[in-house]
């Protein structure tokens, strides 16, 4: 392998980097809100509002029944609106997060459910505002299996990102296809594959260190 | 200071209506400590939230001094909650705040600053003996320890009332009594009324000085413990009593006296020692009793011979070993 290889691969890494991490945090950005309006307009939760509830529980699954490919074309005209391109890593962002949000509000309303109703009584009974509940006490209760959530949407997203090297993504999956799918170069496959299942590696074992450093409800 | 009148609450689920709570009132007076006592399912729970409005009445009024709950704003019932602390069976503590942070948690919703929130529950800590767990997580706690920072976190806003729902259920006899004595101090020390929901009568026995009976719904009778525990008027409370007494306790016309045990020694040898000492044949009616490390607490419920010079025996030799006993109204 040469050094040219070399910087081609470096380049990748940081490509699928930039776009895992700005998609996931920008997902989080979407799916947190969503998802905890789900949860507190269910019927039992601090708001109840059966349309809302539905409304968006709907739309959740919808997007995340429409395979990820499908939607990465189709939300093209929406991409080519945002970003102004629909190749490179910046352009794969877009569809990134479309698929990522809904699938985070599920993550993130899961993790909330797991708050025990007590506590939220509790919070209730000293007089809490609805909004106090949510940032006092859900999300911060919430906060060890959010990140929990988080690693796995991560590598969700890492996996879709090499996905949209198909249509014009950039990072480790656009040279995966580029070099071993259509060149037969399967060395490259072979390590860009290492890099993505290193990449993933990574963030799990840092993501766990951390949850078991600000988890306190102990074993 | 607390005023229910004809509370209902109905809970409707698919084709099936639940009436919890029936028709209830109840006058809490301030600085009392009320007991709400009934078996599982008697709406106990559901009642005492109806009093901070957890519940929302079905129908029914709810006062808390001169203010009805029941017809207030969101703001007006988020300050009244302000002024109402309580505690669960489950503790409900947040998990991911240690014990000062937890105790600063209402502090905060009051808008207190920092520092003085931290003052205040150091204080608070003091109060419920937790000094050394000031910087522990509730998992790393027991459940009597969750259960003095719940107390904590309650009064941090110096409420006027505690509502406390089964708060020792989940506690061993020991710890109970310890908690229960806490409960005590607190409304002697700071006059905040507290109402105690529980399905044990020793819980009830060892604080209240009014009790309401409950079931199915209903207060089946209510007044001074001493008066309904002695002379209990419906089956609720003759069950929850003695549990193992049998119908035939129920007759009117005998004389009974009640013994309250509390911690003197065991009661096998305090009964045995009467029967041979006095040589006189005493019937148990029943009895609900239960030795805490070699002590006795409870009460026994005791038929007494017909003769009064027997009966003056009795009560002479109980006078003498320092037991503490009531007579039923029922013999005179
Ligand atoms: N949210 C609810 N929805 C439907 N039914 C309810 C609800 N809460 C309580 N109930 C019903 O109301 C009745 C009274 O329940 P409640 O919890 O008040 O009893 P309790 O006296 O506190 O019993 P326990 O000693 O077991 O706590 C029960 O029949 C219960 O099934
Ligand atoms: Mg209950």
């Amino acid at each position: 392998m040469n050094l040219q290889m070399m910087g081609l691969l470096a380049d990748g890494i940081k490509e699928t980097l930039y776009m895992t991490l700005v998609s996931t945090l920008i997902a989080y950005v979407i799916g947190i809100p969503l998802g905890v309006v789900c949860f507190i307009t269910d019927k039992n939760g601090i708001c109840p509002s059966r349309v809302v509830h539905l409304g968006i529980g709907i739309l959740i699954n919808f997007v995340r029944s429409v395979p990820f490919l499908i939607l990465l074309v189709a939300i093209i005209p929406l991409t080519r609106l945002i970003v102004g391109t629909t190749i490179g890593s910046t352009a794969t962002i877009v569809p990134l997060v479309a698929a990522a949000a809904p699938y985070v509000a599920r993550m993130v309303e899961s993790s909330l459910k797991e708050v025990g109703t007590g506590v939220i009584e509790a919070a209730e009974s000293m007089g809490s505002s609805r909004l106090q509940i949510i940032y006092k006490v859900l999300l911060p209760e919430a906060k060890p299996s959010l990140l929990v959530g988080g690693l796995i949407s991560m590598a969700t997203i890492l996996g879709y990102s090499a996905m949209a090297g198909f249509v014009g993504g950039g990072g480790l999956g656009a040279i995966a296809i580029n070099y071993g799918y259509y060149r037969y170069q399967t060395d490259i496959m072979f390590v860009t594959v290492v890099f993505l299942v290193l990449i993933v590696q990574f963030f799990q074992e840092a993501g766990i260190w951390l949850v078991n450093r600000i988890d306190k409800r102990g074993a | 200071m607390i005023r229910l009148e004809h509370i209902t609450k109905e809970f409707s689920s698919k084709n099936k209506k639940v009436t919890a709570v029936d028709d209830v009132s109840i006058h809490i007076q301030k600085g009392e400590i009320y007991g709400i006592i009934g078996f599982s399912g008697a709406g106990k729970s559901t009642l005492v939230r109806c009093i901070n409005l957890l519940e929302m009445p079905t129908s029914g009024r709810v006062y808390f001094g001169d203010q009805e709950l029941t017809s207030a704003g969101e703001q007006e019932l988020r300050l009244a909650r302000q002024k109402m602390g309580m505690i669960f069976q489950q503790f409900n503590l947040l998990e991911q705040r240690n014990v000062l942070k937890n105790i600063c948690y209402p502090l905060e919703l009051a808008g207190i600053s920092k520092k003085d929130r931290i003052k205040r529950a150091k204080e608070l800590i003091r109060l419920v003996d937790m000094e050394e767990k000031e910087k522990a997580y509730p998992s790393q706690l027991s459940g009597g320890q969750k259960q003095r920072v719940a107390i904590a976190r309650a009064l941090a806003t110096n409420p006027e009332v505690l509502l406390c729902d089964e708060a020792t259920s989940a506690l061993d006899p020991i710890t109970t009594r310890a908690i229960l004595a806490l409960l005590k101090r607190i409304n002697e020390m700071f006059g905040v009324t507290v109402v105690i929901i529980s399905h044990e009568m020793r819980v009830v026995e060892q604080v209240c000085g009014r009790v309401a009976v409950m079931s199915r719904g209903a207060v089946e009778e209510a007044g001074e413990v001493k008066e309904v525990f002695l002379n209990p008027k419906s089956e609720t409370a003759r069950r929850l009593i003695l549990p193992d007494k049998d119908e035939a306790g129920s007759d009117a016309g005998r004389h009974s006296i009640r013994i309250a045990f509390d911690g003197q020694s065991s009661f096998e040898p305090v009964f045995a020692s009467l029967v041979l000492e006095s040589g006189i044949k005493l019937n148990i009616l029943g009895a609900n009793t239960e030795n805490i490390g070699g002590r006795a607490f409870g009460q026994m419920l005791i038929e007494m011979p017909k003769e009064q010079e027997k009966q003056e025996t009795v009560k002479k030799m109980l006078r003498d070993r320092g037991i503490h006993f009531e007579e039923g109204r029922d013999g005179r």
